[in-house]
C-alpha cells in the first residue's frame, strides 16, 4: 500500500519535473522579457530581425510599402474607431501625418489595434514598426523600446461639482477623494498624501456614478480624460487641472531602431515647425473638450515641454 | 441624452461589424472545434497504451494545457516565437493553432475516459467470443465509448466557444472586441450602450451555446437506458 502509494508520487515529481524543464526551455527562448534583458541590443536569438534593421530599417518599410502602427481601437478621442469602423482620433492624426511624410501616401499605414497591456510586446516581437497608442514615456518601459520626442503630455486633475468645487489639494482636507484602483492618481495620493481618505473603484464607470451620487468630494484622474467628461456633463469643473507629475506622452519605436527613431524625431521637430500638433489638436480633440481645456496645456511641439 | 441608447443596436454600421465580429469568432471556434475532434480522438486512443513512455508524453502534453493559461499559450506563440524565431505568425492563426492544441488535448482526455471507462470485462467477453481486436472496437468499445464521449465533448465545445474572447490580446478582433469599440465610441453621448451591445452580445453567445447543450442533454436523455 505505502510502496504504491511512494511509487505513485515519485511518478508524480518526475512528471512534474519533466514539465518544468520542458518550460524553462520554452520560456527561455520564448519569453519577451528573457530575451530582452538579456540584451538590450537584440540578443542572438534576433539576430535575423536586427541585422534587417541595421541595413536601414526605412528601406525595409519603403519596400514593404507600408508602415505598420499600433494604435488604440477604444481609446477616443485618442485613438478609436467611428461609426463605420475606421481608425480615427488624435493619435491617428498625427499618425497619419507621419506615414505620409514617410511614404508619401497617408493611406500606405496598416493600423494594428493594441491593448495598453501589449503595447511594448508588439515592438519588441518586431509586429509593428511604431507604436502611436497614447504611450506615456516611462523609465520602465524606456528600457524596452525607444521613446522619441513627445507630442503630449499628462498630468493628474481632480473634477469636483460646481456647487462645491476643488480647487486645490488643501480643500480635500477631511473630504473623500474617488480614485479608479491601479491608476497613477492612486499611487499619486497613496504616497504624497497619506492623510486623504481615497474611496477606490475598479471601473471608470463606476467611479464617475460615485461622483454624480455625490459619494466624495472629488475625483482624480488623468486630467485629460476628466477634460473631456467635465465638457460633457455640466455642473462638474476641473478644479485641480495639472498636480504630480507631468507625464508625457510620446510614439516609441523598436528597441535599437536608431535610423527610424532619428527619422521620427526630425519630423517630430519639422511638425512641430509648422505647429501641427495643434491642428491635430483642432481636428481631434477640440471638439470634445470644447472651451474648457487650453491647447497648451495638452500639445508639446517639437519635443519642447 | 434622454433617449434608452437602444438605438446603439439599430445603426446598419454597428450591425455589420459586430457580425462581422461574429464571423471571426465563429471562424476560430469552428476550425479548431473539428480539428479538435479528429485530433483529438486519435490522441486519446493513443492515450490509452499501456506504454508507460507514451502515457507520459501524453499526459505532460495534457498537462501543460491544464496548468498554463490559454492566454499565455497565446502569448508564447504570438509574441514568444516572433522574438525567438523572427517568425511573424498572424493573430488568427495563432488563435487557431492554440485553441486546436487546446482542444486536441481535453478531446483526447475526454476519449480516453470514455474509452477506459467501459468495464474490462466487456473487452474479455468480446474477445472470448472470438472477435478480433479491431472488431472488439467496432462493436463493442466504441459504441458505447461514444455515448460517454458526447456529452463531455459538447460541454467542451461551448466552453471552446466563450474562451475565444482571449483572442483580443493577440490583435484578434472578434465580436467582444467590436463590441468595446462601439461603447467606447459611444461613451461620451450614449452612456446606456454598453448595457445593450452587452446584452446583444450575451443573447448571440446564448444562441451559439443553448442548442448545443440542449443537443447534448437530449442525447444524455436517450441513451439512458
Amino acid at each position: 500500500m505505502t510502496i504504491t502509494l511512494i511509487r505513485r508520487k515519485l511518478r508524480l515529481l518526475a512528471l512534474l519535473s519533466a514539465f518544468v524543464l520542458l518550460m524553462t526551455v520554452l520560456s527561455g527562448c520564448g519569453s519577451p522579457t528573457a530575451n530582452s534583458d538579456a540584451d538590450p541590443e537584440g540578443g542572438d536569438a534576433g539576430v535575423n530581425a536586427e541585422a534587417v534593421q541595421d541595413d536601414g530599417a526605412i528601406a525595409q518599410i519603403k519596400d514593404n510599402g507600408k508602415l505598420r502602427v499600433a494604435v488604440f481601437a477604444d481609446k477616443p478621442p485618442f485613438g478609436y474607431l467611428d461609426e463605420s469602423g475606421a481608425n480615427v482620433g488624435f493619435d491617428i492624426v498625427i499618425a497619419k501625418r507621419v506615414v505620409k511624410d514617410l511614404l508619401g501616401d497617408e493611406s500606405a499605414v496598416e493600423w494594428v489595434l493594441v491593448e495598453p497591456a501589449n503595447r511594448v510586446d508588439y515592438l519588441e516581437s518586431d509586429k509593428v514598426d511604431l507604436v502611436f497608442a497614447n504611450f506615456t514615456v516611462t523609465p520602465e518601459r524606456a528600457e524596452r523600446v525607444d521613446f522619441a520626442l513627445p507630442y503630449m503630455k499628462v498630468a493628474l486633475g481632480v473634477v469636483s461639482p460646481e456647487s462645491s468645487p476643488i480647487n486645490d489639494v488643501s480643500d480635500l482636507e477631511g473630504k473623500q477623494l474617488i480614485v479608479i484602483k491601479g491608476t497613477t492618481a492612486e499611487t499619486y495620493f497613496t504616497d504624497t498624501y497619506p492623510d486623504i481618505e481615497l474611496l477606490k473603484y475598479d471601473e471608470i464607470s463606476e467611479a464617475f456614478q460615485a461622483l454624480t451620487d455625490g459619494r466624495g468630494a472629488g475625483l482624480a484622474q488623468d486630467n485629460t480624460f476628466l477634460f473631456a467628461w467635465a465638457n460633457q456633463n455640466p455642473g462638474y469643473t476641473v478644479g485641480v487641472g495639472s498636480l504630480g507629475n507631468q507625464d508625457t506622452i510620446a510614439p516609441a519605436v523598436r528597441k535599437g531602431n536608431t535610423e527610424l527613431l532619428e527619422w521620427l524625431n526630425e519630423e517630430l521637430r519639422i511638425l512641430g515647425q509648422e505647429r501641427f500638433i495643434h491642428k491635430a489638436y483642432d481636428e481631434a480633440l477640440a471638439p470634445v473638450y470644447g472651451d474648457v481645456v487650453d491647447p497648451e496645456d495638452l500639445v508639446v511641439e517639437g519635443g519642447e515641454l | 441624452m434622454q433617449n434608452s441608447g437602444f438605438d446603439v443596436l439599430l445603426s446598419l454600421n454597428n450591425m455589420r461589424r459586430l457580425m462581422q465580429g461574429l464571423g471571426v469568432t465563429l471562424e476560430i471556434a469552428l476550425i479548431s472545434v473539428m480539428i479538435s475532434i479528429f485530433l483529438g480522438v486519435v490522441y486519446g486512443l493513443i492515450m490509452t497504451t499501456k506504454n508507460r513512455a507514451v502515457y507520459g508524453l501524453c499526459r505532460l502534453y495534457l498537462e501543460a494545457f491544464r496548468i498554463i493559461p490559454i492566454l499565455v499559450w497565446l502569448f508564447l506563440l504570438f509574441f514568444g516565437s516572433a522574438l525567438a524565431f523572427g517568425s511573424d505568425l498572424d493573430g488568427l492563426l495563432v488563435s487557431v493553432i492554440v485553441f486546436s492544441m487546446w482542444g486536441t488535448a481535453e478531446m483526447g482526455d475526454i476519449v480516453r475516459g470514455a474509452v477506459q471507462s467501459i468495464p474490462i470485462h466487456q473487452r474479455q467477453s468480446a474477445e472470448a467470443l472470438g472477435l478480433r481486436r479491431i472488431q472488439v472496437y467496432r462493436h463493442v468499445i466504441i459504441p458505447q465509448a461514444v455515448r460517454r464521449f458526447v456529452p463531455a465533448a459538447i460541454n467542451l465545445v461551448t466552453r471552446m466557444i466563450k474562451t475565444t474572447s482571449l483572442v483580443v490580446f493577440v490583435g484578434v478582433t472578434e465580436i467582444l472586441r467590436v463590441g468595446k469599440q462601439i461603447i467606447e465610441f459611444n461613451m461620451m453621448k450614449n452612456p446606456m450602450a454598453s448595457f445593450w451591445i452587452y446584452a446583444f452580445i450575451f443573447i448571440i453567445y446564448f444562441i451559439l451555446c443553448y442548442p448545443i447543450s440542449k443537443f447534448s442533454k437530449r442525447l444524455e436523455a436517450k441513451w439512458e437506458c
